[in-house]
């Protein structure tokens, strides 16, 4: 009796060490790099170099935001509390509050467009726990708004506010529906998509192409000749906050 | 049986509101409306065979969805080697331009709700 209690305890453990330990070693073996925004050596890696001082030529602007919000049927809910916005403008001390020195200003004053960084290392895609937001191959933070569920942990994981939600249905507020882009729907989170419609057209981004003072640039880093690296080249660009590792793709010439 | 009366009184009480919606649709459903296409169409031929897109078009939207959104990939080759733009406002509301003529026909009459339209704006009606 002692003797096949033994046995079929040792059974039991093998038996338990193999169904129990197969996940654990799988989920061990798999590629981390994959899904989860680790920086690709792809073909392209797709970013915006924004000329501060181009941008503060035209004091009270706000092209860039009045095209994106046109193309992209973003509501005007007319009050702060329910704002959802894809592009806005921010003064310098909240744009940059790591590199904020009291004569700061005197270089740049600011207010500058603010939008997503389609960061290299997104904590908002770490976060969607259905994976309605991910980051492309060419590096764009992406966003699928079949499949949001109104979590909003993405909006708690984002360290530069750049996603809106829609506590409102948002299609009465919207003032001029453009038919060719969908709109959103109550519960829903939104924000920029780097404009990957009008990428795929061929055309550049909205606010890039809206801005009269020729101060933003959209391109592709990862190719060394590109508009984008050249401006990093011949400038001096900030990101917002580097110190969180979330590696921002917007940069801004000083 | 002492009771067989009420129970076949029962049985044809029960047979006809279980049968409710199929007679109540016979005596007062009104007549069922076909979906209608605009009669100057710019397109000769659909994206499929009618008979494919009237049972499939739901799964056929869908496949777009993910590899229009997840994929990136606009383009859609049909049966007979056409590409076409995989897009429910730019590529089928071109031709079935409008939504209570076509779409709505069917939906309403079958009770689908669809929440297509809840997003995408359908260019002629007010939604």
């Amino acid at each position: 009796m002692g003797d096949d209690r033994r046995r079929f305890l040792k059974v039991a453990g093998v038996t338990l060490l193999a169904v129990g330990g197969a996940p654990v070693l799988t989920t061990l073996a798999q590629d981390k790099s994959s899904g989860h925004g680790n920086a690709t050596a792809g073909a392209k890696r797709f970013a915006m170099v924004i000329d501060l001082k181009r941008c503060e030529q035209e004091q009270g602007c706000t092209l860039c935001s009045e095209a994106c919000h046109r193309e992209h049927n973003v509501p005007d809910f007319g009050n702060p509390k329910d704002e959802v916005k894809w592009i806005w403008k921010e003064t310098y001390e909240h744009a940059f509050p790591s590199e904020e020195y009291s004569y700061a200003p005197e270089r740049v004053a600011g207010p500058m467009p603010v939008m997503c960084n389609h960061c290299d290392h997104p904590p908002c895609v770490r976060v969607c726990p259905t994976k309605a937001t991910w980051k492309r191959d060419d590096g764009i933070v992406m966003m699928d708004w079949h499949r949001c569920i109104g979590c909003r942990y993405c909006m708690v994981a984002c360290p530069y506010s750049s996603r809106s939600f829609n506590w409102r249905n948002p299609r009465p507020f919207i003032k001029q529906l453009n038919a060719d882009f969908p709109t959103r729907t109550k519960g829903v989170v939104e924000k920029c998509t780097m404009c990957e419609e009008r990428l795929s057209d061929g055309l550049a981004p909205a606010c890039v192409a809206a801005c009269k003072a020729k101060a933003m640039t959209f391109g592709n880093l990862a190719d060394p000749n590109s508009e984008v690296r050249k401006l990093l080249r011949d400038g001096y660009a900030l990101r917002r906050n580097p110190g969180l590792g979330t590696l921002p793709q917007i940069y801004y010439l000083v | 049986m002492h009771d067989s009366g009420k129970i076949l009184a029962g049985l044809v009480v029960f047979g006809a509101l279980v049968t409710f919606p199929v007679w109540y649709h016979a005596a007062w459903g009104g007549p069922l409306v076909k979906p209608r296409l605009p009669a100057d169409l710019a397109e000769k031929e659909c994206i499929a065979p009618t008979a494919y897109m009237r049972e499939h078009h739901m799964e056929l939207l869908n496949s777009w969805r993910a590899q229009v959104v997840r994929d990136g990939h606009r383009s859609w080759t049909g049966e007979n080697g056409r590409q076409w733009r995989a897009s429910l406002t730019k590529t089928c509301l071109r031709c079935h331009a409008n939504k209570a003529d076509f779409c709505d026909t069917c939906h309403s009459s079958a009770g689908v709700k669809p929440v297509c339209f809840d997003c995408h704006v359908d260019p002629k009606g007010k939604n």
